[in-house]
């Protein structure tokens, strides 16, 4: 079996060369949460022990914070499947590309599912030869890149370079680019304009993570509105 | 502070309520043929995503609550994005966003 053996190595390759960016900005984010969460009270195992369970970046900083003001398991918990919920729609996105794949390992995918991981594979899925297995490989080395920091950062803020290298603009310089690769025409240009201007405004009056998903929603569905409008407009003028 | 059980209680009920949505969808959908219409919806989805998770941060807006045009995080973007277009390289991206950051910094001090 040594074609499957090679096949493996080429997978692991792949999914770690395509996740390498994402670990470059979960790594200064990491840090940060670990050394908060810290502050907060937590020992780097139990810091670990969320970012393995949770994994996921923004709602445990925001977990965090609130524990530190004092507040009870129920709001923090209700916040975080808020600040959430926009992965039902990412989870949405990819079931498409993982048709007849297993139940279990499906299951296991889920896991990995965040903001990043989610445009990058969703990008690979759409431009090249790409499998769930690779994509698999890239959530897991971006989840191990997050677990490990975030434990780093636990041991306190000597091991954080604070604003060196520009490293706190990682992860915004990644959403640039995830986003840069999603614009294949006019009408995503103007989905995402419209998506991030509702999203500012939305989250003037509305703190928490519930704009993101409110202002996608509303925004895609102008979208498919303008495309079926863009047709039928085609139609009767040829 | 809280620690201990309550703790472990907590960081459960997290895992839960962050893993359900990641696995709802894609176990009940990835089973079946969806409508064209929702097809389509769901491929707006993912620049929609990007762009409300983006814009509200290179603004300030969740901190500041008022907008600033001239946040160091808002102009290096632009350059930032024109590499990205013009490059689609994920890794080169974020290396260069770096890089313009830090200069930013160190200009606009």
């Amino acid at each position: 079996m040594g074609g499957g053996a090679r096949d493996n190595v080429t997978t692991i390759w792949e999914g770690t060369k395509a996740a390498w960016p994402i670990c470059l900005g979960y790594f200064p984010a990491g840090l940060a949460f670990g050394v908060i969460a810290q502050k907060a009270g937590l020992s780097p195992m139990e810091i670990g022990l969320m970012s393995l369970v949770v994994f996921a970046g923004s709602s445990q900083f925001i977990a965090v914070s609130m524990l530190a003001s004092g507040a009870g398991i129920l709001p923090i918990v209700l916040t975080t499947f808020t600040v959430n919920l926009r992965n039902m729609l990412m989870s949405s996105v990819l079931a498409f590309q993982l048709r007849g794949v297993k139940k279990r390992w499906i299951s296991l995918f889920a896991y990995g599912i965040t903001d990043e991981s989610f445009a990058v594979n969703l990008n690979a899925f759409r431009s090249r030869d790409w499998d769930w297995r690779r994509a698999l490989m890239v959530n897991h080395v971006s989840n191990l890149s997050w677990v490990g920091s975030t434990i780093l950062g636990g041991y306190g803020s000597k091991f954080v370079p604070q604003g060196s290298f520009g490293i706190d603009y990682a992860l915004v310089a990644m959403l640039l680019c995830l986003l840069a690769l999603q614009l294949r025409n006019g009408l995503d240009l103007l989905v995402g304009a419209i998506s991030g201007v509702l999203a500012v405004l939305i989250s003037l009056v509305l703190p928490g993570g519930a704009c993101v998903i409110i202002a996608s929603v509303i925004a895609a569905t102008l979208g498919l509105v303008f495309r079926k409008k863009g047709r039928s407009s085609r139609e009767a003028g040829s | 502070m809280r620690t201990g059980p309550n703790l472990l209680g907590l960081i459960v009920l997290m895992g839960v309520v962050t893993y359900l949505p990641r696995w709802f969808p894609l176990v009940f959908l990835s089973g079946r043929q969806l409508p064209l219409w929702l097809r389509e919806w769901l491929d707006f989805v993912p620049v929609a995503i990007l762009s409300a998770l983006l814009l509200p941060v290179l603004l300030g807006a969740g901190d500041l609550r008022h907008l600033n045009l001239l946040r160091p995080e808002l102009i290096v973007a632009v350059p930032t994005f024109v590499f990205a277009i013009k490059t689609r390289s994920l890794g080169g991206t974020v290396l260069l966003g770096m890089a313009f950051f830090w200069l930013a910094g160190r200009l606009l001090r």
